[in-house]
């Protein structure tokens, strides 16, 4: 059932817990994207451990609270985070890209129920939630509707007709993150197409603006609370992230977009590393 | 529907044969689904006159929705309403949806899987002075490689307007493909319809016409002037192209042993490549193709494009005689 009875110490170490079997999951793939889905854990855990109304036992309940994610790549702290609320066994996420899982590498809709959809090519999730938050509010439904971008995406046009459409449309039940790590496949996202200033521009646009540390648990869960009272725009949160936060090596590093840690010694200090806070604790926690 | 001859317009090579576009039936179509369920919604990308979806916008405006110039995101808005339970159709020329937004249907409605009907409107050579940009020649081949996708092309406004009352609750991606100018009613409000259901039009033993769209017209025409010569042309309405009526082509295939496909597309890829498929896997024949020759359109009249390009009933005469002395030798 929905959990929303704990504390922020509590959630900081299950993002902890999801970052550590991101590792694994990527190890054992020997393929993904490490960067985004590390740097996203603790906005997936607010999210699922706090944020979203939802069974995880009743995937498709209809006044669950939809989450789609338009950075499909990404898809691997989405799996953990899902897996560690309950929607299908932990073990399962070793099956990370691998023939017949249901885990695929870009998150498919009909694999996996409360997927909500398919996602990969970028730029196309905001519009699809927007259709959606749009159709519900026809229909006067009481849930909301979240979407997940990354700043890459931006890039894309399709992203931009979104935004315009929301704002025309005053989609106060759609709530925007844009996991702000500034880095992208071929450089940081400044060196290839600037975005700044990003929070101007979506003020252009229409928008609510929130401007967030996006690994302060309390900061993110206060955002999402802000977006559910403002009422004559939809609301982005644009959660400041360091790429591959947790993991010493990775941390703010462009080219661990979409890699996985490959040799043994990659996977075990990373572990470390997460274990250890950093190496500000002695002993490494399970 | 083998005795379908029954079911043409008695009008067909009368003076007073009567002309409606398309894209007419589509609109009327439109409107009695919305009707008939609610949760069919429309989505138009700046062009909801002349892609007809203006009945319903003005019956059901707040089931309609205006996303100005922006063809990637009114499938993808359409992706996002389908999944949540509501019947979109989505409606622009068929060059820019599929097209601008081809990756979009792939991913968010074909991969999806969600019933968004897409409606691709003038399509062919006769959209006439626009020109090439907006003379789509490539759509029927684009789509039919999309796994889970319906692709229809209606021969008539009143085919037109019955492909859009099943499409809508076929529960699939449907794409449906319409042409700009008003063409001859071939069919009867009587007809039957049924997506992947070819009709054949006119019964013969010498050689198959297999067409899709308003040149269905002139292939009648043709399969008239031919019987003149003693030639027994079957005409079939391959209104799906996806899926292809395998049976009712094959068993007319398997009696004249030679075929034209007639479409306004490119010879590559559409109907003509879709009924090589099958016959080179399932009974080889002799074919002729009509079609665009892997060229673009560009700007006249639709009659004198229709010339230019090799679509008139002239063409389907000579590639059915050329096909027959293919056939013999």
């Amino acid at each position: 059932m929905s959990q929303k009875n704990l504390t922020i110490k509590q959630l900081e170490k299950k993002a902890n817990e999801i970052r550590q079997d991101i590792i694994r999951m990527l190890y054992e793939a020997r393929s993904g994207h490490s960067a985004g889905s590390l740097d996203m854990a603790d906005i997936f855990t607010a999210l699922y451990f706090h944020i979203l109304t939802h069974y995880p036992k009743r995937p498709l309940w209809a006044q669950r609270d939809r989450l789609f994610l338009s950075c499909g790549h990404i898809a691997p702290v989405r799996y953990a985070a899902m897996a560690h609320a309950g929607y299908f066994p932990r073990k399962e996420l070793l099956t990370l890209r691998k023939l017949g899982s249901r885990l695929q590498g870009h998150p498919e809709r009909v694999r996996l129920p409360a997927l909500e959809s398919t996602s990969g090519p970028l730029g196309s999730g905001l519009a699809q939630a927007a259709g959606y938050a749009y159709a519900a509010r026809m229909d006067k439904q009481k849930f909301r509707v979240y979407c997940i971008t990354s700043d890459g995406e931006h890039d894309e046009g399709n992203h931009w007709e979104a935004v315009l459409f929301a704002a025309k449309n005053r989609l106060s039940n759609l709530t925007l993150f844009v996991d702000r790590n500034n880095i992208q496949i071929d450089g940081y996202t400044e060196d290839v197409m600037p975005l700044e200033p990003l929070n101007k521009k979506y003020e252009a646009f229409g928008w609510h603006v929130l401007d967030i540390d996006g690994h302060n648990m309390e900061e993110i869960i206060d955002a999402t609370n802000h977006a559910k009272a403002v009422y004559e725009k939809p609301t982005v949160i644009i959660a400041h992230t360091i790429a591959g936060r947790g993991v010493q090596y990775m941390e703010g590093e462009y080219t661990w977009h979409g890699i996985p840690p490959k040799s043994k010694d990659e996977l075990y200090r990373a572990l470390h590393d997460l274990r250890t806070l950093g190496g500000t604790i002695q002993s490494e926690h399970e | 529907m083998n005795n379908f001859a029954q079911y043409l317009s008695k009008r067909i090579f009368s003076k007073n044969v009567e002309y409606a576009a398309t894209r007419d039936g589509f609109g009327d179509g439109l409107v009695l689904c919305g009707q008939k369920d609610e949760r069919v919604v429309a989505i138009c990308a700046d062009l909801t006159e002349s892609t007809r979806m203006e009945a319903f916008s003005k019956k059901f405006p707040e089931r309609f929705i205006e996303v100005g110039v922006a063809e990637q995101l009114m499938v993808t808005l359409a992706s996002g309403m389908a999944n949540y339970g509501k019947i979109p159709f989505i409606a622009s020329y068929a060059v820019f949806s599929p097209g601008r937004n081809l990756e979009q249907i792939r991913t968010t409605v074909a991969l999806n899987n969600v019933p968004v009907k897409i409606i691709g409107a003038h399509a062919g050579i006769s959209v006439g002075p626009d020109g090439a940009t907006h003379q789509a020649l490539e759509d029927i081949a684009i789509m039919r490689t999309m796994p889970n996708m319906i692709v229809i092309v209606p021969c008539d406004a009143l085919e037109a307007k019955k492909a859009t009352l099943e499409a809508a609750f076929n529960k699939k991606p449907t794409y449906i493909r319409l042409t700009r100018e008003k063409s001859p009613i071939i069919t009867t409000q009587n007809s039957p319809f049924m997506i992947g259901k070819a009709e054949i039009f006119v019964a013969g033993h010498d050689v198959t016409l297999i067409a899709c769209g308003p040149l269905l017209y002139e292939t009648l025409m043709a399969a008239r002037d031919l019987k003149k010569e003693g030639i027994g042309a079957e005409v079939i309405n391959c209104n799906t192209i996806k899926p292809l009526d395998e049976k009712t082509i094959l068993d007319s295939v398997k009696k004249t042993q030679a075929v034209v496909s007639i479409e306004e597309h490119q010879i590559i890829g559409g109907l003509g490549g879709a009924l090589s498929e099958l016959f080179s896997q399932k009974f080889p024949v002799p074919q002729e193709y009509i079609g665009v020759h892997d060229c673009f359109g560009e700007s006249g009249t639709p009659q004198e494009l229709q010339k230019k390009f090799g679509l008139t009933v002239f063409d389907i005469i000579e590639s059915a005689e050329k096909v027959l002395r293919r056939k013999t030798s």
